[in-house]
């Protein structure tokens, strides 16, 4: 092949000697040029492999390790009942509530905008839903401080109602607490993703339904729900892995007195770990992976079915 | 004649509408009212906080108006030091991502298209595997010189930010005719370097501006990692202050860093309606 190429592009060149020479330069160069790809994707293939793979492989490794070293599952055994159950068990509520709660309340949201003339508004929730879905983190623990803490506004506002917050069960440095706080940023985010699916319904399906007699409440049921399903499904299992995942909000908020999954993580991170526990971190973190991994395998399923109707 | 002939045939129809329409009006009404109290309801919630929030940054014990606590903040002790260590990390973070990502994505995007979908995967990773899950692995298994060096922290924001960072990429790329570009460039004697520098690069500069900004944004916010690495950043200075003043200085502080973050990615999402504006009017 190299060679049918060399003479057809350089025909002159007939000396057996030099002829050979071009051959031999021209096989190195095509080998750079065959390896080229590798070259310059490699930097992120290392990359990725130091900063991603190597940690999620060290936890696999070193959850089913022990102390002495040696395979054990001693520390699955640790995490599946006790303290470290309930951390599970209170992730996943947390999750669950903060994803059906926002979920439900953004796609009202999403449509009353959505279907609303005014174009500064929709242009500010644009904005906004993309500024506040970004927006966990320790400045949010502080605002909510400032809010709902002790000493804070609305807590003020309402005392001067009359109703006091812990009389009716809620403190803000408990779970009570973070659920109200994530709330802030899950409802952002769904409306961030619900509204493109809302944006795909069509009008002409709601004509067709309407000249076929349905009325509105039956175009939801028959149509507009069906359809928008699948992206409401998806939204909330986005939901529920950003609310599982999160550590930030809660560990400032509370100081990592409440029992969630990543705060026991970041506990164990910090040294307070009980003598012969001292791999129960790896095996947490192990069980929020496999944990999100499945919500991760609904999401495609149920993008796939989304994608049916609405591109 | 047969002007009112006509009036009547359009009565007519207008008569036999009402049973159809009737319905529309009736509920656009309805409508209105739920979708005033929701927006109503949901405008309180987001609101109130961020009230609240700037409100009890600018008062002082008594709760009269003070701007003492923003002004006290710059000689507070340890947040120049914090702010110094965020800043840095900040720029090597910046530099790392952009040298890694911008010539791999516009070499993937020329020359090997099926590689896309295997950066797809890998840049959505750092979304499913949480922050928390990656520290704990790199605190097992890392080396002792790595973990004594606050860039380690920088080495994982740059993955941390690759999800932003690649998506922002990824659409600057493909509103260009990135082929068509680098043809003409080499066509005219430019090598890599002057076609990437003079030709690529000035073509996705909103793509590469919200990239950067989106990174930074992460690194002056970035708690869980940092905290857990033992380096006092700008955020966990905050939270750590929290444990020993009155609390007006980091809610301040709090403030000060979600007006910066809203401004920023306020520009971002201008930036990035600009470049699918200019992409539109390319495809038309």
């Amino acid at each position: 092949m190299t060679i049918d190429v060399t003479n057809a592009s350089d025909p002159g060149a007939s000396a057996p000697g030099s002829e050979a020479f071009v051959v031999k330069r021209r096989n190195f160069r095509n080998v750079l040029r065959a390896l080229e790809p590798t070259f310059v994707v490699t930097p992120f293939v290392i990359y990725s492999f130091l900063g991603l793979g190597v940690p999620a492989l060290a936890v696999f490794y070193l959850a089913f390790h022990g102390e002495t070293g040696g395979w054990t599952f001693e520390n699955m055994r640790l995490i599946s009942h006790g303290i470290f159950l309930i951390g599970f068990e209170n992730s996943i509520k947390l999750g669950l509530l903060t994803s059906l709660i926002p979920g439900v309340i953004g796609v009202f949201v999403a449509y009353a905008i959505q279907t609303s003339k005014s174009n500064v508004l929709k242009r500010l929730t644009s904005t906004g839903s993309g500024v506040l879905a970004n927006f966990g983190g320790i400045n949010l623990t502080f605002m909510f401080i400032a809010t709902l803490g002790s000493a804070g506004i609305l807590t003020a506002w309402l005392h001067a109602l009359g109703i006091s917050l812990t009389s009716i069960g809620f403190n803000l440095y408990t779970f009570s607490g973070v659920v109200v706080v994530y709330m802030y940023f899950q409802l952002p985010l769904m409306v961030l993703v619900i509204t493109p699916a809302l944006a795909g319904l069509r009008q002409n399906w709601r004509e067709a339904a309407e000249n076929l007699g349905a009325s509105s409440w039956r175009y939801w049921i028959h149509v507009g729900i069906p359809v928008l399903m699948p992206s409401i499904l998806g939204g909330m299992l986005l939901l529920f892995g950003s609310a599982f995942a999160a550590y930030a909000t809660a560990e400032s908020l509370t100081l990592g007195l409440v029992a969630l999954a990543p705060i026991q993580i970041g506990n164990f991170l910090n040294g307070n770990v009980i003598a012969g526990e001292t791999h129960v971190g790896y095996a947490i973190a192990v069980g929020m992976l496999v944990i999100l991994a499945f919500v991760m395998l609904l999401y495609s399923l149920v993008r796939k079915r989304a994608s049916k109707w609405l591109q | 004649m047969a002007p009112v002939s006509v009036y009547e045939v359009d009565r007519a129809e207008d008569e036999a509408v009402p049973p159809f329409s009737t319905g529309k009006p009736r509920r656009r009404f309805h409508f209105r009212w739920w979708r005033f109290l929701i927006l109503l309801i949901v405008g309180a919630y987001i609101l109130i906080p961020l009230y609240a929030g700037i409100k009890f940054s600018l008062q002082n014990d008594t709760g009269g108006f003070s701007d003492l606590a923003y002004k006290s903040l710059p000689s507070a002790p340890g947040f120049t030091a914090a702010l110094t260590l965020s800043l840095k990390l900040a720029i090597a973070t910046a530099v790392v991502s952009t040298l890694l990502m911008v010539p791999t994505s516009v070499y993937v995007h020329l020359h090997m298209p099926r590689f896309r979908r295997v950066m797809d995967v890998v840049t959505v990773l750092p979304i499913v595997i949480p922050p928390i899950v990656l520290i704990l692995g790199v605190e097992g298994e890392y080396p002792l010189w790595a973990r004594a060096s606050p860039y380690l922290l920088s080495f994982m924001y740059v993955i941390l930010a690759m999800p932003f960072v690649y998506r922002s990429l990824d659409a600057g790329l493909s509103a260009i005719d990135l082929k068509t570009l680098t043809e003409a460039s080499r066509s005219l004697g430019g090598n890599w370097l002057k076609t990437m520098w003079n030709v690529i690069l000035p073509n996705i500069r909103p793509a590469l501006l919200s990239a950067t900004v989106l990174t930074l944004a992460l690194v002056f916010g970035e708690y869980t990692m940092a905290s857990l690495d033992l380096w006092v950043t700008i955020p966990v200075w905050i939270v750590q202050a929290g444990q020993t003043s009155d609390g007006h200085i980091q809610v301040a502080a709090s403030m000060m860093g979600l007006i910066g973050t809203w401004i920023l990615l306020i520009l971002v999402v201008s930036l990035d309606r600009s470049q699918s504006r200019r992409s539109r009017r390319r495809a038309s």
